[in-house]
């Protein structure tokens, strides 16, 4: 007996070890990656800028430089102009006199708070479905299945489109400048894909001998999902929240695009290329940067999604 | 095989109620109607309306009107422009929109499948980072941000081509929307060829066609390409149902004046019946296009047999 506890202990650390080594491999995997690095960085930035991008904005957001503007004879002042630098909007303005930088900064904080409460919606929906369908399986499975390949058929935009239009005269649609309506159409729409995984991961794990001696040991279906099952669907769940961050920004910025969403006067990116359209012949710099924001904004989180991805599983390296 | 087809078409019907009915629920929620006008109007009159549109009537007996309706072709009066109806409406814009989405997904398959092929063949070398970096940025640019670039370097600088396409007879009008809108699936079927070929470079046949002395250009036309087009066919149906519905913010943005143009003015105008009617046919393509994709799939890949 003694010498096979002595067997024993040094297998049981060994695996201890490696279930903690799996995240530790996959984060040494992923600070290797050099286009997932630049993008955690620009993403965290881009984050930060979110949350502090109002109080260091040199203007307030909806505040008209009219000295400026007539200064500039009622014509949009330019970037990196003389009269620019002078006035103190080196990013330039739009034709009302608006700070095009600090517009920015506030779209960013736009941008920044639907690419994550979006994520908290989806988790909110996708978890819980995913795992009723893949915990109970048979008919509660059926039926929340055909539920995800409805809003899956649904073109999303659309959907999101259709949502926005209902609601806008609401007190809810109204709510954080229209933004939480936003929030939750584009949530609404986008927690399949998480559901999905959910269920996939439960469905094949619920047969493992681990789940059987938990039951065994009178663990209640909770906790057995809570703590056992779902702790093992964290990484591709962490892959799909990433992937899906560009999605939901992008889908606030076409929605912002066409008049829906925020409304002004402040503006998220989306809305200020709505706005600028107008006058992307003579000041070009008015759509320019808030689509470079966008673009920065997207792929950032693309490379970094990309790369949790790889290094999570690397066997999906290059797929998809 | 015939019954999968004829299961996946009869499970097209219940997508398309559901989606019906989450529209006509959506739409009877929204504000508004066909007698929104800047003055008010006498409440007589908007009775006359309500008659005229069948808002007197229990919602769901409006639904069923509706619904009988359109399933003879019927999609009902445009809110906004009074004596069109929304079937004028979709005749106008529809080949405009079809045209241009055709071109797109051409030049999509044109560049993109290339794309793949060349960054597979040179793996882990330039031509592959080259590659890979465009289509990274392809997949994370929005189609109006590019649109935006294309316009300020070709229309704006160099004025090759013009900025706006609403006069889409003349085929310069043409070029910019078709490359903005083309722009996400080239990138998108790039990354797929890609590793679609990488995983069949490792396959024994083609080892074996190696060994046997085959030319390598052969091997690679022959075994390689068709091979690795097969998995490649699957996004092309989400990508054809997405130059259909992807479409709106760039025939919105250059003028092009298609159906999906029309459907944003109608958000903007609060146009519903044609909101409606432009929902269902984005939810049938999308639904039609993908069954295509799988039952062309199996009849390309004799190993694929549905049951």
């Amino acid at each position: 007996m003694a010498t096979r506890q002595e067997s024993l202990a040094p297998s049981a650390s060994l695996i201890a070890r490696r279930s903690s080594g799996v995240w530790r491999d996959a984060f040494g995997r992923l600070r290797k990656n050099k286009l997932a690095m630049v993008g955690a960085v620009i993403a965290l930035g881009l984050l930060t800028l979110g949350i502090v991008g109002p109080m260091i904005a040199p203007w307030p957001y909806q505040v008209q430089d009219q000295n400026a503007i007539i200064e500039n004879g009622y014509h949009p002042l330019k970037p990196f102009a003389q009269l620019a630098w002078d006035t103190g909007h080196f990013l330039g303005t739009d034709e009302l006199g608006r700070d095009l930088f600090s517009r920015l900064l506030d779209g960013a904080q736009i941008s920044m708070s639907v690419a994550l409460v979006v994520q908290v919606v989806v988790l909110t929906i996708g978890i819980p479905i995913g795992a009723l369908a893949g915990w109970f399986g048979g008919r509660t499975d059926n039926l929340l299945m055909r539920i995800t390949d409805i809003t899956y058929a649904f073109p999303d935009l659309l959907l999101i489109i259709l949502l926005s239009i209902a609601f806008r005269e609401t007190v809810f649609g109204k709510a954080l400048n229209g933004l939480l309506l936003v929030f939750v159409a584009i949530g609404l729409t986008s927690w399949v894909t998480v559901a999905r995984l959910v269920r996939g991961q439960l469905l094949s794990l619920k047969q493992m001998e681990f789940v059987e001696a938990a039951r065994a040991l009178g663990v209640r279906d909770r906790t057995i999902i809570s703590r056992h099952l779902l702790p093992n669907a964290i990484g591709p769940v962490i892959v799909a929240i990433t992937l899906g961050v560009p999605g939901a920004i992008l889908a606030e910025a076409t929605l912002a695009y066409i008049g829906i969403g925020v409304q002004p006067p402040r503006a998220s990116w989306g809305s200020l290329i709505n706005e600028g359209i107008r006058w992307m012949r003579s000041d070009t710099h008015l759509v320019l940067f808030p689509a470079i924001a966008i673009a920065t904004a997207l792929i950032a989180f693309t490379f970094l999604g990309d790369g949790l991805r790889d290094a999570l599983d690397p066997k999906l390296k290059g797929k998809q | 095989m015939a019954s999968y087809v004829t299961r996946r078409i009869l499970w097209i019907i219940p997508v398309l109620v559901v989606v019906s009915l989450i529209t006509f629920t959506l739409m009877h929620l929204a504000p508004g109607g066909p007698w929104d006008r800047e003055k008010e109007l006498p409440p007589s009159i908007i009775a006359r309306i309500q008659a005229k549109y069948g808002f007197d009537k229990p919602v769901h007996e409006q639904y069923i009107d509706w619904v009988t309706d359109f399933v003879k072709g019927d999609f009902g009066p445009s809110y906004r422009y009074v004596n069109r109806t929304v079937n004028d409406m979709l005749a106008d814009g529809l080949p405009t929109t079809v045209h241009l989405g055709l071109m797109a997904f051409v030049l999509a398959v044109a560049l993109g499948i290339p794309l793949g092929i060349f960054a597979a063949l040179g793996h882990n070398r330039l031509p592959d980072y080259v590659a890979t970096g465009i289509s990274v940025i392809g997949i994370a640019t929005p189609s109006f941000v590019l649109a935006i670039v294309l316009v300020i370097v070709f229309a704006v600088a160099l004025n090759w081509f013009p900025a706006t396409s609403n006069r889409w007879v003349d085929w310069r009008t043409w070029v910019l929307p078709t490359i903005a809108l083309a722009g996400y699936p080239i990138a998108q079927i790039a990354r797929y060829t890609r590793s679609a070929m990488l995983e069949v470079t490792r396959k024994d046949y083609i080892r074996t066609a190696h060994s046997k002395g085959i030319r390598e250009r052969a091997v690679v036309v022959r075994h390689m390409i068709r091979n690795a087009l097969i998995p490649v066919l699957t996004i092309l149906g989400p990508i054809l149902a997405f130059l259909v519905t992807g479409s709106f913010i760039i025939e919105n943005f250059f003028g092009v004046p298609g159906i999906g143009d029309a459907y944003v003015s109608a958000i903007g105008g609060r146009d519903y019946t044609m909101i409606m009617a432009t929902t269902m046919l984005y939810a049938f393509s999308v639904a039609f296009f993908n069954l295509l994709v799988d039952v062309g799939y199996a009849y390309i890949d004799p190993r694929i047999r549905y049951g």
